[in-house]
Protein backbone atom coordinates (compact mmCIF):
# COMPACT_ATOMS: atom_id res chain seq x y z
CA UNK A 1 0.00 0.00 0.00
CA UNK A 2 1.30 3.62 -1.01
CA UNK A 3 1.57 5.35 2.15
CA UNK A 4 1.43 8.93 2.61
CA UNK A 5 4.80 8.30 4.53
CA UNK A 6 5.99 6.38 1.53
CA UNK A 7 5.48 9.36 -0.93
CA UNK A 8 6.71 11.49 1.48
CA UNK A 9 9.81 10.44 1.57
CA UNK A 10 10.52 8.98 -1.88
CA UNK A 11 10.67 11.74 -4.20
CA UNK A 12 10.39 9.94 -7.61
CA UNK A 13 7.33 8.44 -6.58
CA UNK A 14 6.59 12.30 -5.33
CA UNK A 15 7.33 13.79 -9.02
CA UNK A 16 5.15 10.81 -10.58
CA UNK A 17 1.82 11.64 -8.58
CA UNK A 18 2.45 15.02 -8.62
CA UNK A 19 2.51 14.91 -12.35
CA UNK A 20 -0.24 12.86 -12.55
CA UNK A 21 -2.23 15.11 -10.36
CA UNK A 22 -1.53 18.47 -12.10
CA UNK A 23 -1.69 16.56 -15.65
CA UNK A 24 -5.33 16.95 -15.06
CA UNK A 25 -6.25 19.95 -16.15
CA UNK A 26 -4.55 19.88 -19.11
CA UNK A 27 -5.65 16.61 -20.66
CA UNK A 28 -9.25 18.41 -20.39
CA UNK A 29 -8.40 21.82 -20.89
CA UNK A 30 -6.03 21.41 -23.81
CA UNK A 31 -6.29 17.86 -25.25
CA UNK A 32 -9.69 18.08 -26.90
CA UNK A 33 -8.97 21.36 -28.26
CA UNK A 34 -6.88 18.89 -30.94
CA UNK A 35 -9.74 16.63 -31.70
CA UNK A 36 -12.05 19.59 -31.91
CA UNK A 37 -13.87 20.86 -35.43
CA UNK A 38 -13.25 24.96 -35.07
CA UNK A 39 -10.15 24.40 -33.75
CA UNK A 40 -8.57 22.50 -36.04
CA UNK A 41 -10.49 22.94 -39.24
CA UNK A 42 -9.72 26.36 -41.67
CA UNK A 43 -13.07 28.47 -41.91
CA UNK A 44 -13.86 28.82 -45.54
CA UNK A 45 -11.57 31.13 -47.28
CA UNK A 46 -8.54 30.52 -45.19
CA UNK A 47 -5.42 29.40 -46.89
CA UNK A 48 -1.91 28.85 -45.91
CA UNK A 49 0.65 31.40 -46.24
CA UNK A 50 2.30 31.39 -49.88
CA UNK A 51 5.91 31.99 -49.86
CA UNK A 52 5.90 36.23 -50.08
CA UNK A 53 3.59 36.47 -46.90
CA UNK A 54 5.16 33.74 -44.72
CA UNK A 55 8.04 35.72 -45.27
CA UNK A 56 6.57 38.70 -44.41
CA UNK A 57 5.42 36.79 -41.41
CA UNK A 58 8.83 36.77 -39.83
CA UNK A 59 9.38 40.10 -40.72
CA UNK A 60 6.38 41.15 -38.05
CA UNK A 61 7.94 38.18 -36.10
CA UNK A 62 11.27 39.23 -36.01
CA UNK A 63 11.15 43.28 -35.61
CA UNK A 64 8.30 42.29 -32.58
CA UNK A 65 5.28 43.37 -33.83
CA UNK A 66 3.18 41.42 -31.05
CA UNK A 67 4.54 43.23 -28.96
CA UNK A 68 2.82 46.49 -29.43
CA UNK A 69 -0.36 44.72 -31.86
CA UNK A 70 -2.55 41.87 -31.10
CA UNK A 71 -4.12 39.97 -33.75
CA UNK A 72 -7.32 38.54 -31.80
CA UNK A 73 -10.53 40.45 -32.32
CA UNK A 74 -12.59 39.79 -29.19
CA UNK A 75 -16.41 38.99 -29.08
CA UNK A 76 -17.18 42.42 -27.73
CA UNK A 77 -18.94 45.02 -29.67
CA UNK A 78 -16.73 47.55 -29.46
CA UNK A 79 -14.29 45.88 -31.00
CA UNK A 80 -15.94 44.39 -33.78
CA UNK A 81 -17.67 47.92 -34.62
CA UNK A 82 -13.87 49.17 -35.11
CA UNK A 83 -12.15 46.11 -36.55
CA UNK A 84 -14.49 43.40 -37.73
CA UNK A 85 -15.85 40.33 -36.81
CA UNK A 86 -14.56 38.56 -33.96
CA UNK A 87 -11.62 35.88 -34.79
CA UNK A 88 -12.19 32.04 -34.39
CA UNK A 89 -10.27 29.75 -34.10
CA UNK A 90 -10.14 28.12 -37.19
CA UNK A 91 -8.48 31.38 -38.80
CA UNK A 92 -5.52 30.17 -37.19
CA UNK A 93 -5.02 26.72 -38.24
CA UNK A 94 -1.91 28.09 -39.99
CA UNK A 95 -0.12 29.70 -37.88
CA UNK A 96 2.36 28.19 -36.31
CA UNK A 97 2.96 30.05 -34.02
CA UNK A 98 -0.38 32.34 -33.69
CA UNK A 99 0.55 36.08 -33.48
CA UNK A 100 -3.00 36.64 -31.09
CA UNK A 101 -0.47 38.67 -28.69
CA UNK A 102 -1.62 40.40 -25.47
CA UNK A 103 -0.68 44.14 -25.84
CA UNK A 104 -2.33 46.82 -27.71
CA UNK A 105 0.11 50.29 -27.40
CA UNK A 106 -1.41 49.65 -31.51
CA UNK A 107 -4.86 48.32 -32.35
CA UNK A 108 -5.04 45.11 -33.47
CA UNK A 109 -4.48 43.78 -36.69
CA UNK A 110 -6.63 40.21 -36.76
CA UNK A 111 -8.70 42.07 -39.72
CA UNK A 112 -6.00 44.93 -41.14
CA UNK A 113 -5.77 43.49 -44.28
CA UNK A 114 -7.41 45.24 -47.16
CA UNK A 115 -8.32 48.23 -44.76
CA UNK A 116 -5.85 50.34 -46.23
CA UNK A 117 -3.97 51.04 -49.63
CA UNK A 118 -0.63 49.17 -49.87
CA UNK A 119 0.37 52.70 -50.29
CA UNK A 120 -0.86 53.77 -47.18
CA UNK A 121 1.63 50.68 -45.39
CA UNK A 122 4.45 52.22 -47.33
CA UNK A 123 4.29 55.12 -45.91
CA UNK A 124 3.25 54.24 -42.84
CA UNK A 125 6.01 52.01 -42.22
CA UNK A 126 8.56 53.91 -43.69
CA UNK A 127 7.94 56.34 -41.17
CA UNK A 128 4.38 56.75 -39.20
CA UNK A 129 4.17 59.88 -38.46
CA UNK A 130 3.84 60.78 -42.13
CA UNK A 131 0.63 59.54 -42.34
CA UNK A 132 -0.73 59.59 -38.85
CA UNK A 133 0.99 62.50 -36.66
CA UNK A 134 -0.28 61.37 -33.55
CA UNK A 135 1.33 58.00 -33.84
CA UNK A 136 3.82 56.39 -31.50
CA UNK A 137 4.60 53.61 -33.07
CA UNK A 138 8.71 53.26 -34.41
CA UNK A 139 9.71 54.13 -37.60
CA UNK A 140 10.71 50.95 -39.81
CA UNK A 141 12.76 52.64 -43.27
CA UNK A 142 15.35 50.00 -43.21
CA UNK A 143 12.44 47.22 -44.18
CA UNK A 144 12.75 48.90 -48.04
CA UNK A 145 16.64 48.54 -47.88
CA UNK A 146 16.98 44.79 -47.57
CA UNK A 147 15.75 42.29 -49.75
CA UNK A 148 13.61 39.68 -48.42
CA UNK A 149 15.72 36.73 -50.17
CA UNK A 150 18.97 37.66 -48.25
CA UNK A 151 17.20 37.52 -44.85
CA UNK A 152 13.74 36.27 -44.10
CA UNK A 153 13.71 34.12 -47.66
CA UNK A 154 16.82 32.51 -47.08
CA UNK A 155 15.77 29.51 -46.08
CA UNK A 156 11.93 29.50 -46.97
CA UNK A 157 12.23 25.87 -48.41
CA UNK A 158 12.76 24.39 -44.88
CA UNK A 159 10.56 26.90 -43.41
CA UNK A 160 7.57 25.46 -45.45
CA UNK A 161 8.90 21.74 -45.14
CA UNK A 162 8.98 22.27 -41.11
CA UNK A 163 5.72 24.25 -41.65
CA UNK A 164 3.94 21.34 -43.45
CA UNK A 165 5.42 18.99 -40.80
CA UNK A 166 2.76 20.48 -38.50
CA UNK A 167 0.27 20.39 -41.29
CA UNK A 168 0.11 22.86 -43.30
CA UNK A 169 -0.67 21.55 -46.61
CA UNK A 170 2.06 23.05 -48.81
CA UNK A 171 2.58 20.92 -52.24
CA UNK A 172 6.20 20.20 -53.45
CA UNK A 173 5.43 22.60 -56.26
CA UNK A 174 4.91 25.43 -53.97
CA UNK A 175 7.91 24.41 -51.80
CA UNK A 176 10.18 24.55 -54.96
CA UNK A 177 8.51 27.46 -56.23
CA UNK A 178 8.84 29.69 -53.13
CA UNK A 179 12.05 31.41 -53.72
CA UNK A 180 10.90 32.55 -57.11
CA UNK A 181 8.09 33.91 -55.80
CA UNK A 182 10.16 36.16 -53.29
CA UNK A 183 12.30 36.92 -55.81
CA UNK A 184 14.05 40.77 -55.26
CA UNK A 185 11.17 42.01 -52.98
CA UNK A 186 12.41 43.74 -50.20
CA UNK A 187 11.30 43.12 -46.80
CA UNK A 188 8.45 46.16 -46.71
CA UNK A 189 6.83 44.73 -49.91
CA UNK A 190 6.67 41.21 -47.67
CA UNK A 191 5.63 42.40 -45.03
CA UNK A 192 2.76 44.70 -46.62
CA UNK A 193 1.74 41.76 -48.53
CA UNK A 194 1.77 39.64 -45.13
CA UNK A 195 -0.49 42.47 -43.53
CA UNK A 196 -2.64 42.83 -46.74
CA UNK A 197 -3.88 38.93 -45.85
CA UNK A 198 -4.76 39.28 -41.88
CA UNK A 199 -7.95 38.09 -41.56
CA UNK A 200 -10.01 38.30 -44.90
CA UNK A 201 -12.16 35.90 -44.75
CA UNK A 202 -14.52 37.12 -42.43
CA UNK A 203 -13.72 40.45 -43.30
CA UNK A 204 -17.20 41.92 -44.49
CA UNK A 205 -18.99 39.57 -42.54
CA UNK A 206 -20.82 40.69 -39.78
CA UNK B 1 -18.02 25.08 -28.85
CA UNK B 2 -17.62 21.57 -28.50
CA UNK B 3 -17.74 19.98 -32.02
CA UNK B 4 -15.59 17.12 -31.22
CA UNK B 5 -14.42 15.05 -34.21
CA UNK B 6 -15.94 11.65 -32.71
CA UNK B 7 -18.36 11.03 -29.56
CA UNK B 8 -15.36 9.79 -27.52
CA UNK B 9 -13.79 13.08 -27.15
CA UNK B 10 -17.57 14.42 -24.84
CA UNK B 11 -17.22 10.92 -23.02
CA UNK B 12 -13.80 11.58 -22.17
CA UNK B 13 -14.01 14.71 -21.21
CA UNK B 14 -17.60 14.41 -19.33
CA UNK B 15 -15.70 11.20 -17.34
CA UNK B 16 -12.59 12.81 -16.63
CA UNK B 17 -14.74 15.55 -14.95
CA UNK B 18 -17.03 14.37 -13.22
CA UNK B 19 -14.43 11.27 -11.82
CA UNK B 20 -11.79 13.93 -11.04
CA UNK B 21 -14.30 16.07 -9.18
CA UNK B 22 -15.85 13.46 -7.24
CA UNK B 23 -12.45 12.03 -6.79
CA UNK B 24 -11.33 15.12 -4.81
CA UNK B 25 -14.60 15.15 -2.75
CA UNK B 26 -13.81 11.62 -1.60
CA UNK B 27 -9.98 11.98 -0.83
CA UNK B 28 -11.12 14.93 0.97
CA UNK B 29 -13.33 13.55 3.41
CA UNK B 30 -11.26 10.34 3.53
CA UNK B 31 -8.33 12.71 4.61
CA UNK B 32 -9.97 14.79 6.85
CA UNK B 33 -10.71 12.09 9.96
CA UNK B 34 -8.28 11.48 12.72
CA UNK B 35 -6.56 8.11 11.57
CA UNK B 36 -4.24 5.83 14.10
CA UNK B 37 -4.39 5.94 17.34
CA UNK B 38 -1.22 7.86 18.22
CA UNK B 39 -1.13 11.38 18.39
CA UNK B 40 2.18 11.47 16.21
CA UNK B 41 2.77 10.23 12.11
CA UNK B 42 6.08 8.41 13.45
CA UNK B 43 8.50 10.58 11.05
CA UNK B 44 10.91 11.92 14.07
CA UNK B 45 13.66 14.31 12.76
CA UNK B 46 16.50 16.21 14.35
CA UNK B 47 16.09 13.54 17.21
CA UNK B 48 13.05 15.12 18.51
CA UNK B 49 11.30 16.73 16.14
CA UNK B 50 7.88 14.98 15.52
CA UNK B 51 4.64 15.90 13.24
CA UNK B 52 0.95 15.80 14.55
CA UNK B 53 -1.02 13.28 13.24
CA UNK B 54 -4.11 16.10 13.05
CA UNK B 55 -7.00 15.86 10.14
CA UNK B 56 -7.13 18.68 7.98
CA UNK B 57 -7.93 22.27 9.36
CA UNK B 58 -12.14 21.96 9.24
CA UNK B 59 -11.87 25.83 7.86
CA UNK B 60 -9.79 24.80 4.77
CA UNK B 61 -11.62 21.31 4.53
CA UNK B 62 -15.29 23.58 3.99
CA UNK B 63 -13.25 26.01 1.48
CA UNK B 64 -12.62 22.85 -0.53
CA UNK B 65 -16.10 21.14 -0.41
CA UNK B 66 -17.24 24.89 -1.34
CA UNK B 67 -15.50 24.24 -4.40
CA UNK B 68 -16.26 20.82 -5.46
CA UNK B 69 -20.20 22.53 -5.20
CA UNK B 70 -19.22 25.27 -7.15
CA UNK B 71 -17.98 23.44 -9.72
CA UNK B 72 -20.77 21.33 -9.98
CA UNK B 73 -22.73 23.90 -10.35
CA UNK B 74 -21.01 25.74 -12.62
CA UNK B 75 -20.72 22.69 -14.75
CA UNK B 76 -24.59 22.43 -14.64
CA UNK B 77 -25.54 25.76 -15.82
CA UNK B 78 -22.36 26.66 -18.10
CA UNK B 79 -20.63 24.83 -21.26
CA UNK B 80 -18.20 22.39 -20.07
CA UNK B 81 -18.81 19.15 -19.52
CA UNK B 82 -18.41 17.86 -22.78
CA UNK B 83 -21.09 18.40 -25.52
CA UNK B 84 -23.34 19.59 -22.72
CA UNK B 85 -24.27 23.24 -22.99
CA UNK B 86 -25.11 23.83 -19.47
CA UNK B 87 -28.90 24.54 -18.53
CA UNK B 88 -28.61 28.82 -18.87
CA UNK B 89 -28.06 28.09 -22.69
CA UNK B 90 -24.98 30.61 -22.46
CA UNK B 91 -22.60 31.19 -24.93
CA UNK B 92 -19.65 33.60 -25.88
CA UNK B 93 -20.90 33.93 -29.06
CA UNK B 94 -24.68 34.22 -27.69
CA UNK B 95 -23.96 37.21 -25.81
CA UNK B 96 -22.13 38.95 -28.09
CA UNK B 97 -25.06 39.00 -30.30
CA UNK B 98 -27.25 39.64 -27.29
CA UNK B 99 -25.05 43.09 -26.85
CA UNK B 100 -25.14 43.78 -30.65
CA UNK B 101 -29.11 43.17 -30.78
CA UNK B 102 -29.77 45.72 -27.77
CA UNK B 103 -27.54 48.28 -29.50
CA UNK B 104 -28.81 48.24 -32.98
CA UNK B 105 -32.33 48.34 -31.12
CA UNK B 106 -30.85 51.59 -29.00
CA UNK B 107 -28.81 53.32 -32.04
CA UNK B 108 -30.72 51.74 -35.22
CA UNK B 109 -33.18 53.98 -35.08
CA UNK B 110 -30.72 57.51 -34.90
CA UNK B 111 -28.85 56.07 -38.11
CA UNK B 112 -32.23 55.44 -39.77
CA UNK B 113 -34.02 59.09 -39.28
CA UNK B 114 -30.24 60.41 -40.40
CA UNK B 115 -30.95 58.16 -43.36
CA UNK B 116 -34.07 59.25 -44.80
CA UNK B 117 -32.92 62.60 -44.12
CA UNK B 118 -30.83 64.55 -47.39
CA UNK B 119 -27.69 64.79 -47.55
CA UNK B 120 -27.03 68.40 -47.23
CA UNK B 121 -29.58 68.70 -44.43
CA UNK B 122 -27.81 66.10 -42.81
CA UNK B 123 -24.76 67.89 -43.29
CA UNK B 124 -26.06 71.01 -41.41
CA UNK B 125 -27.49 68.92 -37.90
CA UNK B 126 -25.21 69.51 -35.30
CA UNK B 127 -25.98 65.94 -34.00
CA UNK B 128 -25.24 64.22 -36.99
CA UNK B 129 -21.80 66.33 -37.27
CA UNK B 130 -20.57 64.72 -33.80
CA UNK B 131 -21.55 61.60 -34.57
CA UNK B 132 -19.98 61.96 -37.73
CA UNK B 133 -16.94 63.33 -36.49
CA UNK B 134 -16.27 60.07 -34.00
CA UNK B 135 -17.11 58.55 -37.22
CA UNK B 136 -14.49 59.42 -39.24
CA UNK B 137 -11.44 59.72 -36.12
CA UNK B 138 -12.10 55.75 -35.58
CA UNK B 139 -12.46 54.50 -39.37
CA UNK B 140 -11.25 57.55 -41.82
CA UNK B 141 -8.10 59.29 -40.03
CA UNK B 142 -5.23 57.11 -40.40
CA UNK B 143 -5.05 58.19 -43.71
CA UNK B 144 -6.96 61.89 -43.96
CA UNK B 145 -5.26 62.65 -40.54
CA UNK B 146 -7.72 63.21 -37.42
CA UNK B 147 -7.95 67.31 -38.98
CA UNK B 148 -9.58 65.40 -42.34
CA UNK B 149 -6.04 67.14 -43.97
CA UNK B 150 -4.84 64.85 -45.53
CA UNK B 151 -0.82 64.22 -46.41
CA UNK B 152 0.87 63.09 -49.24
CA UNK B 153 -0.74 60.76 -51.21
CA UNK B 154 -4.37 61.62 -49.00
CA UNK B 155 -6.59 63.65 -49.96
CA UNK B 156 -7.03 66.83 -47.53
CA UNK B 157 -10.83 66.73 -47.23
CA UNK B 158 -10.95 70.06 -45.36
CA UNK B 159 -10.44 72.35 -48.78
CA UNK B 160 -13.14 72.76 -51.40
CA UNK B 161 -10.84 70.88 -54.44
CA UNK B 162 -12.41 67.21 -55.09
CA UNK B 163 -10.50 64.41 -56.74
CA UNK B 164 -13.53 62.48 -57.73
CA UNK B 165 -16.41 64.97 -57.58
CA UNK B 166 -17.82 67.09 -54.54
CA UNK B 167 -21.51 66.75 -54.41
CA UNK B 168 -23.02 65.37 -52.01
CA UNK B 169 -24.03 61.62 -53.55
CA UNK B 170 -20.46 61.22 -55.40
CA UNK B 171 -18.60 61.79 -51.87
CA UNK B 172 -21.49 59.10 -50.42
CA UNK B 173 -20.66 56.69 -53.40
CA UNK B 174 -16.62 57.37 -52.95
CA UNK B 175 -17.46 55.88 -49.73
CA UNK B 176 -19.19 53.34 -50.14
CA UNK B 177 -17.76 51.73 -53.07
CA UNK B 178 -14.32 52.83 -52.58
CA UNK B 179 -11.73 54.40 -55.15
CA UNK B 180 -9.39 53.03 -57.33
CA UNK B 181 -6.43 56.15 -58.75
CA UNK B 182 -4.39 55.35 -61.19
CA UNK B 183 -1.88 57.48 -62.60
CA UNK B 184 0.53 55.33 -65.33
CA UNK B 185 4.19 55.73 -65.56
CA UNK B 186 5.26 57.56 -68.12
CA UNK B 187 9.06 56.22 -68.52
CA UNK B 188 8.64 55.83 -71.89
CA UNK B 189 8.14 59.22 -72.82
CA UNK B 190 11.92 59.73 -72.17
CA UNK B 191 13.24 62.45 -69.46
CA UNK B 192 13.43 65.24 -71.47
CA UNK B 193 9.55 65.32 -72.68
CA UNK B 194 8.98 64.46 -68.71
CA UNK B 195 11.10 67.77 -67.52
CA UNK B 196 9.20 69.38 -70.47
CA UNK B 197 5.86 68.18 -68.67
CA UNK B 198 7.01 69.04 -65.08
CA UNK B 199 7.72 72.58 -66.29
CA UNK B 200 4.02 72.89 -67.89
CA UNK B 201 2.08 71.72 -65.04
CA UNK B 202 4.26 73.84 -62.97
CA UNK B 203 3.66 76.50 -65.03
CA UNK B 204 -0.13 75.87 -65.01
CA UNK B 205 -0.57 76.87 -61.44
CA UNK B 206 1.53 79.49 -61.36
CA UNK B 207 4.60 78.31 -59.80
CA UNK B 208 8.44 79.24 -61.04
CA UNK B 209 9.28 77.44 -64.02
CA UNK B 210 11.42 77.22 -67.41
CA UNK B 211 8.91 79.28 -69.89
CA UNK B 212 11.10 77.42 -73.00
CA UNK B 213 10.23 74.08 -71.73
CA UNK B 214 6.76 74.73 -70.42
CA UNK B 215 5.90 75.49 -73.93
CA UNK B 216 7.29 72.08 -75.40
CA UNK B 217 5.15 70.75 -72.38
CA UNK B 218 2.03 71.95 -73.41
CA UNK B 219 2.63 70.28 -76.82
CA UNK B 220 3.40 67.37 -75.50
CA UNK B 221 0.21 67.41 -73.17
CA UNK B 222 -1.64 67.23 -76.00
CA UNK B 223 0.13 65.01 -77.49
CA UNK B 224 1.51 62.02 -75.75
CA UNK B 225 -1.63 61.19 -73.72
CA UNK B 226 -1.94 63.17 -70.55
CA UNK B 227 -5.11 65.07 -71.61
CA UNK B 228 -7.02 61.96 -72.27
CA UNK B 229 -7.39 61.65 -68.34
CA UNK B 230 -6.98 65.35 -67.59
CA UNK B 231 -8.99 66.92 -70.15
CA UNK B 232 -7.48 69.02 -73.29
CA UNK B 233 -7.64 72.48 -70.54
CA UNK B 234 -5.85 70.06 -67.89
CA UNK B 235 -8.60 70.61 -65.28
CA UNK B 236 -9.03 67.18 -64.71
CA UNK B 237 -11.58 64.73 -65.16
CA UNK B 238 -13.54 63.54 -61.55
CA UNK B 239 -15.18 60.43 -62.88
CA UNK B 240 -11.30 59.37 -63.25
CA UNK B 241 -10.31 60.86 -60.53
CA UNK B 242 -8.39 62.46 -62.70
CA UNK B 243 -6.91 65.83 -60.80
CA UNK B 244 -7.21 69.01 -61.70
CA UNK B 245 -3.77 70.19 -62.81
CA UNK B 246 -4.13 74.11 -63.29
CA UNK B 247 -5.40 74.73 -59.35
CA UNK B 248 -3.12 74.93 -56.42
CA UNK B 249 -3.69 71.55 -55.01
CA UNK B 250 -1.26 69.14 -54.89
CA UNK B 251 -1.70 65.33 -53.73
CA UNK B 252 1.71 64.13 -54.01
CA UNK B 253 3.80 67.57 -53.40
CA UNK B 254 4.34 70.45 -56.19
CA UNK B 255 8.57 70.19 -56.87
CA UNK B 256 9.72 69.56 -59.97
CA UNK B 257 10.84 66.36 -58.38
CA UNK B 258 8.46 65.26 -56.94
CA UNK B 259 6.14 65.84 -60.12
CA UNK B 260 8.89 64.43 -62.31
CA UNK B 261 8.74 61.15 -59.89
CA UNK B 262 4.78 61.37 -60.28
CA UNK B 263 5.17 60.79 -64.65
CA UNK B 264 7.67 58.66 -64.71
CA UNK B 265 6.52 56.51 -62.23
CA UNK B 266 3.19 57.09 -62.44
CA UNK B 267 0.80 56.72 -58.94
CA UNK B 268 -1.43 54.29 -57.19
CA UNK B 269 -4.27 54.45 -54.36
CA UNK B 270 -7.18 53.27 -53.08
CA UNK B 271 -9.68 54.53 -50.88
CA UNK B 272 -11.22 50.91 -49.81
CA UNK B 273 -15.12 50.43 -49.94
CA UNK B 274 -16.85 50.98 -46.59
CA UNK B 275 -20.47 49.17 -47.60
CA UNK B 276 -20.12 45.97 -46.10
CA UNK B 277 -17.95 47.19 -43.11
CA UNK B 278 -19.88 49.81 -41.75
CA UNK B 279 -23.70 49.92 -43.38
CA UNK B 280 -25.13 52.74 -45.16
CA UNK B 281 -26.59 54.41 -41.71
CA UNK B 282 -22.61 55.20 -40.82
CA UNK B 283 -21.43 56.03 -44.58
CA UNK B 284 -24.49 58.53 -44.71
CA UNK B 285 -23.46 60.30 -41.93
CA UNK B 286 -19.73 60.09 -41.94
CA UNK B 287 -20.29 61.75 -46.00
CA UNK B 288 -22.31 64.89 -44.26
CA UNK B 289 -19.70 65.30 -41.94
CA UNK B 290 -17.16 65.20 -44.83
CA UNK B 291 -19.31 67.39 -46.94
CA UNK B 292 -19.96 69.85 -43.55
CA UNK B 293 -15.89 69.82 -43.42
CA UNK B 294 -15.13 71.01 -46.87
CA UNK B 295 -16.99 74.06 -47.55
CA UNK B 296 -17.87 73.04 -50.87
CA UNK B 297 -21.52 73.20 -50.51
CA UNK B 298 -21.28 76.67 -49.77
CA UNK B 299 -19.57 77.92 -53.06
Amino acid sequence: MLTHEKIEKNAGWLIVLTVIVISFGGLLEIVPLFFQKSTTQAVEGVKPYDAVRLAGRDVYIREGCYNCHSQMVRPFRAETERYGHYSVAGEFVYDHPFQWGSKRTGPDLARVGERYSNEWHVAHLNNPRDVVPESNMPAYPFLAKTAAKNSVGADIEAKMRALRKVGVPYTDAEIAGAKAEIGDKTELDVLVAYLQGLGLALKNTK
Amino acid sequence: MSDFVSEFWNLYVVVISLVSIIGCGIFLKFQSVHKGSTDTTGHVWDETLAEYNNPLPAWWKWMFYITIVFALAYLALYPGLGKFQGVLGWSSVGQYKDEVKKADATYGPIYDKYLKMDLKAVAADKEANEMGKRLFLTYCSQCHGSDARGSKGFPNLADADWQWGGDADTVKTTILEGRNGVMPPHAQLGDETIKDLANFVRSLSGLPHDAALAAKGKEAFGTVGCSGCHGPEATGTAALGAPNLTDKVWLYGSSEATITETIKNGRNNRMPAWKDFLGEGKVHILAAYVLSLSGAEKK
